[in-house]
């Protein structure tokens, strides 16, 4: 498969319009900029900013994060390969008499199975966060705007994303300059 | 914006924790210092970081000399075969903790001041506990054979570990508070250094921090997992940080040796821990604020309040000391009574003695706002408060040992130069790795404090809507 392919595969090529994007100076602006779009009927919508903006979950339509399951479901594991670990270990493996102790008791598991159940509920955070993100990668048409160095500082983007039905080149741009967006931009994949 | 933060009346109301004109003079001021053009490093950071570096060599040297020789060079002996090693091993798990307090606890509190210290604060906790883990590994007398020490089936050792004592408790409590503190940091580095990449022009840089940053690019869902994770990471690193300390004390505690026998250690343990790691991190903000002029972002607010948390937690402290001593009197146990009597007047008055003027008496003058205020006093005070955390480790480890139920095995612990040379020099890596930290890395979480302004701003455009 040559490059073009694979570009073509992924959804990716100087030809393909992946977006319009446009930019807004605060916070505020986006989230209310962000739910006249979506109130338009835009479903397919992103918004990039240099911090967490309170509101734009609701304003954009973003589904709230399930990560939180996934923590729950490895903290149990964690907890349960300690306690079956130290009952394989002492009762099963290796039966040793030490200080009168029985070989298995749940009282002595408590402080390792505690650790595990934590420390599996932080990998499942950590590399869950993301597997959900679609991270790490080292590329995103978003990056081919021209202010998308600034997401990271001090500009708020609104992305309008071309595979929304409603989407449209032209008319969308002009939508999202009605509601406030500057440098507003067809952005290519 | 600025005219409504730099109105006094305002600000007397309401005071301001971030003082910035906006949120791109926000990320000037921080990512400046480690682009280093803009904001030129200053000589003396090169200085410092020279005699720091230095020290860290001797530590390597130590260290060579000991593998080469034997733990026989450290000062370990009947009766003390635990000494200045495991004294420097809680101590440096105890500075760790003020780390994980200020980013998770605080958090959870949604204290918002502690968002310019949490990012130093978690770097401390870092290389705290590698400084630590240098002590029970080099003790070992094999740290080529550490991992023995992990349920990993092996074919050279068939042995399984005994997970009826504590000690392998340490182990999974250490390793794990590592892991947690190491993930926690590099998720909340993540926005940061996806801004440091869009800055640079620099090819190299850009994709050192091109590929360090993930491709992280600010969308709406990557903060709503961001948030999440960050939200749960926090929320279990509260009771893993309660629980390390616990279970180091449990290394003494499930012990029979008067003075370690108690089951008020833990909660004791914590509370010195937190102590200690507070003052650390302020002795380091102190400096750090000075040499790389960030009193804009570290301010005397953040430093009042760290200096309240010092005050709390070392009367917590001190309360347990009062209440050891009340214990043994009570318990009527005669090996427990004469320990405490030995820790207070016996051969090592001098080391318990520094203990208590260190960690109880001069905290105390932070009831006054004049003294919490007081850059030289509050400097003064976080060195003095490490000096007397150090000592109490030394205190508990030494006084229970040296003297025991039997007259005829008591004896004194002289340490030898190279326990001291080593302790000097866990102190110079510390300080390395965090200079090297504060000049490369964001030491202050820009999208953090960002979200702090932000909220600032709206609360002052809601006061002017209420004004209208």
């Amino acid at each position: 498969m040559n490059l073009d392919e694979l570009k073509d595969k992924i959804g990716i090529g100087e030809d393909k319009v992946y977006a319009v994007m446009g930019a807004f100076t605060a916070p505020e602006d986006l989230v209310e900029g962000g739910r006249k779009i979506r109130e338009m009927g835009y479903t397919k919508l992103d918004a990039m900013t240099p911090f967490p903006v309170h509101g734009i979950d609701e304003a954009i339509g973003v589904p709230p994060s399930k990560l939180g399951w996934l923590v729950v479901w490895f903290s149990a594991l964690g907890c349960a390969t300690a306690i079956t670990l130290i009952w394989y270990v002492g009762a099963i493996d290796y039966r040793l008499v030490i200080g009168g102790k029985p070989y298995f008791d749940f009282s002595y598991t408590i402080p390792i199975a505690f650790e595990l159940t934590v420390l599996f509920s932080a990998f499942a955070s950590f590399y869950g966060l993301w597997v959900f993100n679609g991270l790490p990668r080292l590329y995103h048409p978003t990056f081919n705007y021209s202010q998308a160095h600034r997401a990271s500082d001090d500009l708020f983007l609104l992305v309008i994303e071309a595979n929304d039905p409603k989407f449209d080149a032209e008319t969308t741009a002009e939508h999202l300059r009605s509601v406030g967006a500057g440098d507003v931009e067809v952005v290519e994949g | 914006m600025s005219a409504v933060l730099q109105d006094p009346q305002l600000m007397e109301v309401n005071p301001p924790l971030v003082r910035s004109e906006d949120y791109h003079d926000l990320t000037e001021q921080i990512s400046g210092i480690v682009e280093g053009d803009v904001i030129k490093t200053p000589t003396k950071y090169w200085i410092t970081l020279a005699v720091t570096a230095s020290i860290t060599g001797l530590l390597g040297a130590m260290l060579a000399y000991l593998l080469s020789t034997g733990i026989g060079v450290w000062g370990n002996n009947r009766p003390i075969g635990w000494a200045w090693d495991i004294t420097n091993f809680v101590f440096w798990i105890g500075i760790g903790h003020a780390g994980t307090l200020i980013s998770a606890i605080l958090f959870l509190f949604r204290q918002k001041w502690r968002t310019s210290i949490n990012r130093s604060a978690e770097a401390m906790t870092l290389f705290a506990v590698m400084c630590a883990g240098i002590f029970p590994l080099f003790h070992t007398g094999r740290p080529w054979r550490a991992y023995w020490l992990f349920p990993i089936p092996n074919t050279d050792l068939n042995l399984w570990q005994n997970f009826r004592s504590p000690l392998i408790w340490d182990v999974f409590a250490v390793s794990t508070y590592f892991t947690v503190s190491l993930l926690f940091w590099f998720t909340g580095l993540v926005p940061d250094l996806a801004t440091l990449r869009d800055r640079t022009t620099n090819k190299v840089k850009q994709v050192i921090f091109g590929l360090l940053s993930l491709g992280w690019r600010g969308s709406a869902r990557h903060w709503s997992h961001y948030e999440k994770a960050y939200l749960i990471l926090a929320a279990i690193s509260t009771p893993l940080v309660l629980s390390v300390h616990s279970i180091v004390s449990f290394d003494f505690a499930t012990s029979v040796i008067p003075g370690w026998h108690t089951t008020i250690f833990p909660p004791y343990f914590v509370a010195g821990a937190i102590f200690s790691g507070f003052a650390c991190v302020m002795t380091l903000l102190l400096i750090a604020r000075w040499t790389l002029n960030l009193q804009n972002l570290i301010t005397m607010k953040h430093l009042e309040n760290m200096n309240k948390i010092i005050l709390v937690t070392g009367s917590i402290v001190g309360y347990s000391y009062a209440c050891e001593f009340f214990i043994a009197w009570y318990s009527g146990d005669i090996y427990e009574r004469f320990t405490f009597l030995n820790r207070a007047f016996g051969p090592y008055w001098w080391a318990a003695w520094s203990m208590y003027s260190c960690n109880v008496f001069i905290p105390q003058l932070y009831w006054f706002k004049r003294m919490r205020t007081n850059l030289w006093v509050m400097f003064a005070i976080s060195i003095t408060t490490n000096i007397g955390m150090w000592f109490e480790r030394f205190v508990i480890i030494a006084t229970s040992l040296t003297r025991d139920f039997l007259p005829t095995s008591w004896g004194y612990f002289h340490p030898t130069w190279v326990d001291m040379c080593t302790f000097l020099g866990t102190i110079g890596l510390f300080l390395t790795l965090f200079l090297v930290f504060a000049r490369f890395l964001p030491m202050i979480a820009i999208s953090e404090v960002k979200g702090v302004l932000a909220v600032q701003k709206h609360q002052f455009s809601d006061e002017e809507v209420m004004a209208k």
